[in-house]
């Protein structure tokens, strides 16, 4: 298979926001993924949520590794440069690119063979230095690619399609970022959009390393009655610990509580996120409140989604690294470079 | 027949045999600076242990005023100040030599030697008189011995408190004590020997256009006059004070006026292929970027060099060599990663090198590199090697040109993207390989999808046979067109006609000119020519075609540049006679000379 170009439909009566762009903006060339694959479900909700944010597709810079979720960049936002980097090594990549470019939203794609396994060095650094970036985890347990072998988020007794039963331990990647001192820390499920998409615009604005972990079923490899990552398995499962709603800046509050109290984190840009408690006892700025919260449920097999936690004040890799406000890319070189006469005056330390 | 190489005013070999983390450096390095002030031609040489304190550690300081800094493999003057290798110091002392040690404590008189000269100077007991603390004795103890050497050697006092003055300038305080300690060493030097030396200096004062430096150093310097803006790395010895350079002169040099924020970017990454992996990004982003290393950094780095190149991104590393395989030898210098750059990672690759000899010339090619990088669209490796990056060179003073202007390649703006009917980020218009690229956030059709996989012009997804064969001999275009615009080889032409030819690269330069002057003197001509870049550009073949044997000095075991010669252009092997020294010291002077000599005679004998 090789690249198919998708054509542009464009019909009378599509919506249209604030740039005066259509949906059909934001997409990509034609998916090569299985049909019915959790990651084009992703796909979508980040189309959905770059277009309700108004965000100019080309100013966006993507990044991926390499899997079937690494993939996924050339699926959405044509108009965005994207760069499918080397195995389990994008959070360098977007490092760099942020470093220098830290006016455009920085949006990595992994997978759990990516970030968990080859990549979990990167992944553990790139939140350690608070990336502002959005790093998605499409995550289905499975190797794709290379025909379904276990990933690092397989469950300890899930059995692959051929019959073998994974039992190494896990690597949940919400549980290590809320031990490496993660500053955002979502857990979705493809196939819950309306969840997904607040979490996707939520963490584009975070000032920080938004790491959300993606529960996107492999139907091809990992879909099946033993496995812990399918569809009905994570539909049946899966537990929202905490509603959220994005609130861009200029918009006034509309959402109302329905039940418990309704906690407002004001995000870096002054967008605001409203955090509606499913669960009465859940506070996602307490850290170790997130960590026994989600142990308890996973001890009960439940898989708990939602925005989980949330530090805004952390201070993002600029703050750390005191970089100017602007672009390094767009300093001119009369600033940067000193002279000739500097030059001079320099040397004298060296005679 | 060995070279004839004698001692004597302004032409000695000083070494300095010392403790690591004793404070010994700076009082080695005051010595060397003073001698030259006095207008003499000096290199100094650190033989350091891959250790913070407590193993033996050597300086070597050459001094010859006809500017050869070569090493030689002479010691005409040893100041051994490391009881541990007493020994093994005074048996390295050439013949008609001078040993001092500190007398404090008896050596071993079974020790001596008829040939040399030893002089002792009771140096901790001075210090331990003069100074309180266990530490500013250590320290002055060091400063005690210049003070001695000094009066051995002839250097003037007033050029040794002037540097002093200079170096303690924000700690005036500590001026005092170190020209007592000066003064301790060469009052005793004076009244209990017959100073000075034959061995000794006379000022010159020829060298006023010149500077003491080291080639990271130089390099970073040249990072920040090219306008790198981005840099990341991982710590590794020989490359370290790279970094450590670049960051301090940002911090002076780019300092946002307004808001004090910088202008630049450093990011220790948490290995190498992180560094390599950032370095990417921003190079793609549109920023000069560069990270810098060593072999096992290269090694870490491969896979991201492979996809730089096939992505076509423009990245600039700094390779300064230290002795390999493996971890090798951290502290000791090489030139042993040639082929592992030229070839970096798998599949189809080659790399454009750089391969300064001095630390002018990484000033210069760091300029030159992020030109070639975004010309090019490719990594491009700067090959250094420990001997070049951490030790003082003399160098003529480094120039700038204020009209320089970074040539930023082939890059469409904005505007011209609004004006194309479409962008194809990998097409070819003109021929030379080359194609145009787009810089992030700039235009809504400047986006692309960069991969490492397979891509056609317009730089989709494609496994067809024809588009990947497409690219990869663009490629190939590419790296032809990288020809004429690498700096070209160095040439150094005999006195007479002569079908002898001598190539090289980098560090070796300094022992094969010595060399090739001292053959002369023997009636052995041969004609030099130092490659400094890959691709090997016209001038290279033609030198192979002109000579009918041809030495190859490089320091690896396995005469890396004679393979990348033979593989790359058209000559036949036997024809390259390989010169090699890989013991991890720099190369010296008489070991090249005892090499042609004894081939050409061999061949004359024939």
């Amino acid at each position: 298979m090789t690249f198919i170009a998708k054509p542009q439909i464009n019909y009378a009566g599509q919506a249209r926001n604030a740039l005066d762009l259509t949906t059909r903006d934001y997409e990509g060339t034609i998916s090569t993924l299985c049909a019915g694959c959790g990651h084009d479900s992703v796909s979508a909700a980040l189309i959905q949520a770059f277009f309700e944010l108004d965000i100019s597709p080309h100013k966006v810079a993507k990044f991926s590794g390499i899997g079937c979720s690494s993939k996924t960049p050339a699926y959405f936002l044509s108009a965005a440069h994207g760069i499918n980097a080397v195995h389990g090594r994008m959070p360098a990549v977007a490092t760099g690119s942020n470093a220098v470019n830290r006016s455009l939203y920085c949006i990595g794609v992994s997978g759990d063979g990516d970030s968990l396994s080859i990549g979990l060095g990167q992944f553990a650094h790139a939140l350690r230095r608070n990336l502002k970036m959005l790093y998605i985890i499409e995550n289905n347990g499975v190797y794709g690619l290379t025909k379904g072998q276990f990933s690092a988020s397989a469950d300890v007794g899930t059995k692959a399609k051929k019959g073998e039963v994974n039992e190494q331990q896990p690597i949940d990647p919400v549980v290590a970022a809320l031990g490496l001192g993660g500053t955002f820390i979502a857990r979705g499920f493809s196939g819950d959009k309306e969840q997904l998409v607040p979490l996707i615009k939520a963490g584009l604005n975070h000032d920080g390393f938004a790491i959300l972990d993606v529960l996107s079923p492999c139907v091809t490899f990992n879909d099946h009655e033993d496995s812990t990552k399918s569809y009905a398995h994570t539909r049946q499962n899966f537990h929202r610990a905490i509603r959220m709603d994005f609130v861009p800046p200029a918009e006034p509050i509309r959402a109302q509580s329905e039940e418990g109290k309704t906690v407002s984190v004001v995000l870096h840009d002054g967008s605001r996120i409203l955090l509606r408690q499913a669960s009465h006892d859940y506070d996602p700025t307490d850290r170790s409140r997130a960590f026994s919260y989600i142990q308890e449920h996973q001890e009960r097999g439940e898989i708990v989604t939602g925005l989980l936690y949330i530090d805004e004040d952390r201070g993002d890799m600029h703050t750390l690294a005191h970089t100017i406000e602007e672009d390094l890319v767009d300093v001119p070189f009369e600033d940067l470079c000193p002279g000739s006469d500097a030059l001079a005056e320099l040397q004298n330390r060296f005679r | 027949m060995e070279a004839v190489q004698e001692s004597g005013l302004n032409d000695f070999v000083i070494k300095l045999a010392t403790v690591n983390g004793t404070g010994s450096a700076s009082a080695n390095s005051l010595l060397m600076r003073a001698i030259f002030r006095m207008g003499i031609p000096v290199m100094g040489r650190n033989y350091f242990p891959s250790n913070i304190q407590g193993l033996p550690t050597w300086f070597e300081i050459r001094v010859n005023h006809r500017g050869h800094l070569a090493r030689t493999g002479r010691v005409d003057l040893m100041a051994a100040m490391n009881a541990e290798t007493y020994r093994e110091d005074l048996a390295e002392v050439s013949p008609g030599g001078t040993l001092i040690y500190d007398s404090t404590w008896p050596r071993d008189a079974t020790l001596a030697r008829e040939d040399v000269e030893i002089l002792g100077v009771p140096l901790a007991r001075m210090c331990n008189e003069a100074f309180t603390g266990v530490r500013p004795r250590i320290l002055m103890k060091n400063v005690a011995y210049v003070g001695a050497l000094a009066a051995l050697l002839d250097v003037d006092i007033e050029v040794l408190r002037g540097l002093l003055e200079e170096t303690f300038a924000a700690k005036p305080k500590l001026v005092g004590p170190n020209l007592e300690a000066i003064d301790l060493g060469f009052q005793y030097a004076s009244q209990h020997f017959d100073c000075p030396l034959s061995t000794r200096i006379q000022r010159l004062d020829e060298r006023r256009e010149h500077i003491l430096i080291d080639g990271n150093t130089a390099a970073a310097l040249g990072c920040v006059y090219a306008g790198a803006t981005f840099a990341a790395w991982y710590p590794i010895t020989p490359s370290t004070s790279l970094m450590d350079g670049f960051r301090t002169f940002c911090e002076h040099f780019r300092k946002d006026p307004a808001t004090g924020k910088n202008r630049f970017c450093v990011l220790q990454a948490e290995d190498e292929l992180g560094a390599i992996g950032m370095t990417v990004g921003a190079g793609w982003s549109g920023a000069r970027a560069f990270t810098s290393t060593s072999g096992p950094g290269i090694s870490l780095m491969n896979e991201f060099l492979g996809f730089a190149y096939f992505a076509e991104i423009p990245v600039v590393l700094f390779d300064v060599q230290r002795a390999g395989p493996s971890t090798g030898l951290p502290t000791r210098t090489q030139q042993s990663d040639l082929l592992a750059c030229a070839y970096a990672s798998h599949g189809d690759t080659r790399h454009v090198l750089l391969l300064p000899a001095n630390p002018e010339e990484c000033f210069q090619f760091a300029v030159a590199a992020f030109d070639l990088a975004e010309r090019l669209q490719t990594p491009v490796i700067v090959m250094s090697d420990l001997d070049i990056g951490m030790n003082d060179w003399m160098c003529r003073n480094l120039q700038w040109d204020d009209d320089y202007r970074p040539d930023r390649g082939k890059v469409l703006s904005a505007d011209e993207l609004e004006e194309l009917p479409n962008f194809q980020r990998y097409l070819d218009v003109d021929g030379d390989g080359i194609c145009y690229r787009t810089y992030p956030g700039d235009h809504p059709k400047g986006g692309y999808f960069t991969r490492g996989s397979g891509h056609n012009t317009a730089a989709r997804y494609t496994e067809k046979a024809d588009e990947y064969q497409e690219g990869m001999d663009r490629l190939t275009r590419k790296f032809d067109t990288a020809k004429s615009l690498v700096p070209a080889p160095v040439q150094l032409s005999a006195a007479q006609a002569t079908t002898w030819g001598v190539i090289s690269f980098g560090s070796s330069d300094g022992a094969i000119r010595e060399a090739i002057e001292l053959l002369a003197e023997q009636g052995i001509h041969a004609d030099y020519m130092r490659v400094r870049s890959f691709p090997f550009g016209a001038e290279v073949q033609k030198f192979l075609d002109d000579h009918e044997r041809i030495f190859v000095v490089e320091q690896n075991r396995d005469a890396q540049l004679r393979s990348l010669l033979s593989l790359e252009l058209d000559v036949a092997k036997e024809r390259l006679i390989s010169v090699l020294h890989y013991n991890g010291l720099p190369i010296d002077s008489p070991f090249v000379y005892r090499a042609v000599y004894e081939q050409v005679k061999q061949s004359a004998a024939a």
